[in-house]
């Protein structure tokens, strides 16, 4: 058979769709555009939504881009299993499209932060952490200026003792989100949001000084060699 | 009643309100007599803003020129001034565009919108080109630290450096921060953007072949950046509610991200003849210069613009500095492929009127003609000032007070701890962290490294591989300008070009932004005229062509003009992107390596500066032959893998060097100083020096490259170790260096 096929969702605005097909590429697999406007998912195994400020973030971040008419083809894949990463804006649209409980707010400094960021992986399990441990401590970017995960405290009681709070600020919380909270997976483990970006982290001449990302690209490309 | 043609040759002695749009009475007489008639109000607003300083270039054009006198020779030059930006060969088939332009005044009348706007026209100047835009910069100039108007604007231009340039997804790689009291009420906020285009898809803005349409494509038409048309309005209309208009534009990121999307998608499906950005003077602009260059006509109707505002007048048309907008020349055959392209991304475009062979531009209104020009006499033939210039009588007083008459420090370490946490040399990571360095996935270097470097081989999918990279940097001292603009712009293209080469990259080409006062002042126009001389003289030297620029003057205050300074960006390309040498102290055990002589040179230093408050002498020489074959030694170097690390010494001289290399990545060093004076050693400012580190076994093959270019080259010691220390001088823990580096913006700026 042929490389696993990660889609790569571009709205207008989106800006790191290249970078994340990129990853995608470097990890072995077969990047396939998705277009916002195309009710079409192309039959891909997986699908990541990307960073960016899809529709000017205008209304609220994500706010817009969850009724695009690709949106309404990938929340059904998604509560039906299809693996599902959403970084940054891409995890701000997942928790619009109540893929993913809470919100992403502004960020407590009231300034946009880009830095190199140590993230504690607290979830291997996940179909996009299957290739770290956990416990294990990496680096990546964050940059955005709405990164201040909240929840009421029922839904963060709730994500705590089930296992889906998957990666947790280390080192300092960039942006003020409750428990240090940098990342989160539904119940199932298939869909994925956080706020940093491994796509800036997979190689060693550019980005951030860490290649740290690449194992959430081959822990979802290893998985469908094995299914 | 709509003022035209038709009406202008009715009532030819209606006065004009030409003096309130700053045209000066025989500029007003000039524009009669080309039109053998009185200009329409529409007439007039175009005439007004493209013979304004800041579209006709009127008082510095004769200076300019020296640019293409004194041009070396350079093969890498594709397009040079001019245009909207200049082109350079990068290899491979690859081609750069870069520009550097001012967006002062604005940003300071409103910080956030005015910086934001800034960007957004850069970034319009190079998508006309053809390319696409990579990355950005920003040199950046305010009052003091501590000045209660530093905190209004500051804070303002960097979120609207941030939110535009963040949210159009280009990596800001660079730039500058200075603080000095002469920019209060006057800051400096200098935008530069590159692109990257393959050789053969250069577009220039030209509106050749008649019957191809004439198509404006973007944000519609508002009320934006118009306060000298309202003043037609009122006058003409006596319309009041034409009267209150902002004077700054408002930008919209998000458009200019779908405009570069659908600008790259137009270019890659060849549907365009001719493109121009639609910056300041807006329609007016870009019509008559589109027209200028091209077949040499033009009819437009301007009913047709889309508006954002139904209420504007076709003045307020012409002159709307609405952001976001572009307008393009397409056959008749392409315009349905050209429409479908506009439409998937979601961008408004419409046909306002086509190309013409009569030589003349003709807009109408309403089936009336409002506008009936030669667009030339417009566009290129505004005029041209010689303005008179002296040395300003303080200069030899200035020039003679000599810092060697100030007290010098026995306490080095403080000293250094003083500096480093004084605004021009504190951390300025409170701003860059508030920008996106790594959207885009090419970044390689970016602040505080010396230079921003930026993969080329992944930015078009498609596009030939290639190794290469480029680099870019961008200086400039106001203080040594201050003392001598000849020299002080001389040193300003050294540094930039030394920041570019300490990465490892070749400079290849420069583009400048000239910030001075009033050039109705004869001692700012010395200042301007000797910078130009300096900076031409200097680009000779070292063989890098201007490829084009700015010129922003009235920065004065009253009759205080600030100091005068000239930005100077310089572009850089290396054959191979993973042969870049990375930023400061990366290692232990390598040995630390001082190229260049140090003299006695505290003119304009930040020692004088800071510890005194002392502006006076001379800045320092400006070796051009010195930078040149240190350039050399670098690039040869980092393409030999003989150096590790490097990091320019210039502000705040060796002392500032070795704390932020040792700070690069926490890694010390232990050095001892080459010549007897520690505070000279340490503290001076010479130029043409820069701090390498090499590996042991690596140092007898780069010290015999140094000797072949007569470079001097002093080994101080070896990198390691939890402090920087100077043997017999200074022992400084990293963790000490950084708390005071760090602390000092976010102790203004965070409360």
């Amino acid at each position: 058979m042929g490389a696993a096929r990660v889609g790569v969702v571009t709205f207008p605005g989106t800006l790191d769709d290249q970078d994340a097909a990129r990853a995608v590429r470097h990890a072995g697999g077969e990047a396939v555009p998705l277009w916002h406007a195309d009710r079409d998912l192309k039959a891909v195994d997986a699908v990541f939504l990307p960073g960016g400020f899809s529709y000017g973030d205008y209304l609220r971040c994500g706010a817009i881009s969850r009724f695009a008419p690709l949106m309404e083809e990938l929340i059904p894949a998604a509560r039906a299993g299809l693996p599902v990463l959403g970084t940054c804006n891409g995890f701000q649209i997942l928790c619009e499209a109540h893929l993913l409980p809470g919100a992403l707010t502004r960020n407590e400094g009231l300034h946009y932060v880009c830095r190199d960021q140590r993230i504690l992986v607290e979830s291997a399990t996940t179909a996009w952490t299957g290739d770290y441990t956990s416990g294990q401590e990496i680096l990546l970017p964050v940059k955005h200026g709405e990164g201040r995960y909240v929840a009421d405290p029922a839904t963060i009681d709730a994500l705590e003792s089930g296992g889906q709070i998957v990666f947790r600020y280390v080192g300092g919380n960039p942006n003020g989100s409750i428990n240090d909270i940098a990342g989160i997976s539904n119940e199932a483990g298939n869909v994925v949001g956080l706020m940093p970006h491994p796509e800036h982290a997979v190689e060693d001449l550019t980005g951030a000084p860490s290649v740290d990302g690449r194992g959430f690209f081959t822990s979802i490309l290893k998985r469908f060699v094995n299914l | 009643m709509t003022d035209s043609v038709k009406r202008a040759a009715e009532t030819p002695d209606e006065p004009q309100p030409y003096v309130e749009l700053g045209m000066k009475a025989e500029e007003y007489e000039r524009v009669r007599s080309i039109l053998g008639r009185r200009p329409t109000s529409s007439e007039l607003a175009i005439y007004s803003v493209m013979w304004s300083e800041h579209c006709s270039y009127k008082s510095s054009k004769v200076h300019l020129r020296q640019f293409g006198t004194k041009a070396p020779k350079s093969d890498a030059l594709l397009v040079g001034m001019g245009e909207n930006a200049g082109v350079v060969d990068i290899g491979d088939g690859w081609a750069a565009t870069f520009k550097i332009e001012s967006h002062n005044h604005p940003s300071y009348v409103e910080p956030h919108q005015g910086a934001a706007t800034g960007v957004g026209g850069i970034v319009r100047d190079i998508m006309s080109m053809g390319a696409r835009p990579v990355a950005v910069m920003d040199a950046l100039r305010f009052g003091a630290l501590d000045a209660p108007d530093t905190r209004r604007v500051l804070p303002g231009v960097v979120e609207g450096i941030s939110f535009y340039g963040n949210c159009l997804g280009l990596p800001n790689i660079g730039g500058e921060l200075v603080f000095d009291p002469c920019y209060i009420g006057n800051p400096l906020v200098n935008a530069l953007c590159v692109g990257l285009l393959r050789k053969d898809q250069i577009k220039l803005a030209t509106a050749p072949g008649p019957g191809n349409k004439v198509v404006l494509f973007g944000a519609r038409t508002g009320p934006d950046g118009i306060g000298g048309a309202s003043v037609l309005a009122s006058a003409t209309f006596e319309d009041e509610s034409h009267a209150k208009r902002p004077a700054v534009q408002v930008g919209d990121p998000f458009m200019e991200k779908l405009l570069i999307e659908c600008c790259l998608e137009l270019f890659e499906a060849d549907v365009v003849v001719g493109i121009q950005d639609l910056g300041a003077a807006g329609v007016s602009c870009a019509t008559t210069e589109l027209a200028a260059k091209g077949t040499g006509g033009m009819r437009v109707d301007l009913g047709l613009v889309p508006l954002r505002d139904p209420s504007l007048l076709p003045e307020e048309i012409l002159m709307s500095e609405s952001q976001e907008r572009m307008m393009a020349v397409v056959t008749p055959e392409d315009i349905d492929a050209f429409m479908a392209i506009c439409s998937r991304w979601d961008v408004p475009a419409t046909v306002i009127g086509e190309v013409t062979d009569t030589g003349r531009l003709v807009m109408t209104w309403h089936d009336e003609v409002i506008v009936d020009i030669p667009p030339g006499t417009a566009a290129d033939d505004g005029p041209v000032y010689e303005r008179p210039l002296h040395e300003p009588a303080s200069q030899a007083a200035l020039n003679a007070d000599d810092p060697v008459r100030l007290p010098r420090p026995a306490d080095l370490r403080a000293t250094l701890l003083e500096l480093l946490a004084s605004s021009n040399l504190a951390s300025k990571e409170w701003v860059t962290s508030q920008y996106d360095r790594y959207v885009r996935g090419n970044t390689v270097l970016a602040m505080p490294a010396d230079a921003g470097v930026l993969r080329i081989g992944e930015v078009m999918p498609g596009a030939e591989e290639t190794d290469r990279g480029i680099a870019l940097a961008t200086d400039g001292n106001g203080r040594y300008a201050k003392l001598d603009p000849y020299a002080g712009a001389q040193l300003a293209l050294a540094e930039a070009y030394r920041n570019v080469a300490v990465t490892g990259a070749r400079p290849l080409a420069v583009t400048n932004c000239l910030n001075f006062g009033s050039p109705e002042d004869p001692e700012v126009m010395w200042q301007f005229s000797e910078a130009v001389r300096g900076l031409a003289d200097a680009c000779k030297t070292l063989g890098v062509p201007v490829t084009g620029g700015n010129v922003s003057f009235y920065n004065q205050t009253g009759s205080t003009p600030i100091h005068p300074t000239p930005v100077v960006g310089v572009l850089g390309v290396l054959d191979d992107v993973h042969k870049r040498v990375r930023h400061g102290f990366t290692a232990p055990d390598l040995k630390v390596i001082l190229l260049g002589d140090t003299g006695e040179e505290f003119g304009g230093s930040e020692w004088a500066h800071v510890l005194h408050g002392h502006l006076g002498g001379l800045p320092p020489h400006a070796d051009l032959e010195a930078e040149r074959s240190l350039a050399t030694v670098l690039v040869e170097a980092a393409e030999r893998g003989l150096i590790e690390g490097s990091h320019d010494v210039s502000d705040g001289g060796l002392a500032i060097a070795l704390a932020e290399a040792t700070l690069a990545q926490s890694v010390g060093a232990t050095v001892q100083l080459p010549g007897v004076d520690p505070f000279v050693g340490l503290f001076s400012e010479s130029a043409a020096r820069a701090l390498v580190t090499v590996r042991p076994e690596s140092f007898g093959a780069f010290a015999e490259l140094c000797a072949r270019h007569e470079v001097p080259c002093y080994g101080l010691g070896t990198t390691g170790g939890p402090a920087l220390r100077v043997e017999g001088v200074l022992e400084i823990p990293v963790d000490e260096l950084r708390a005071t580096h760090q602390a000092t913006l976010p102790l203004t700026f965070s409360s």
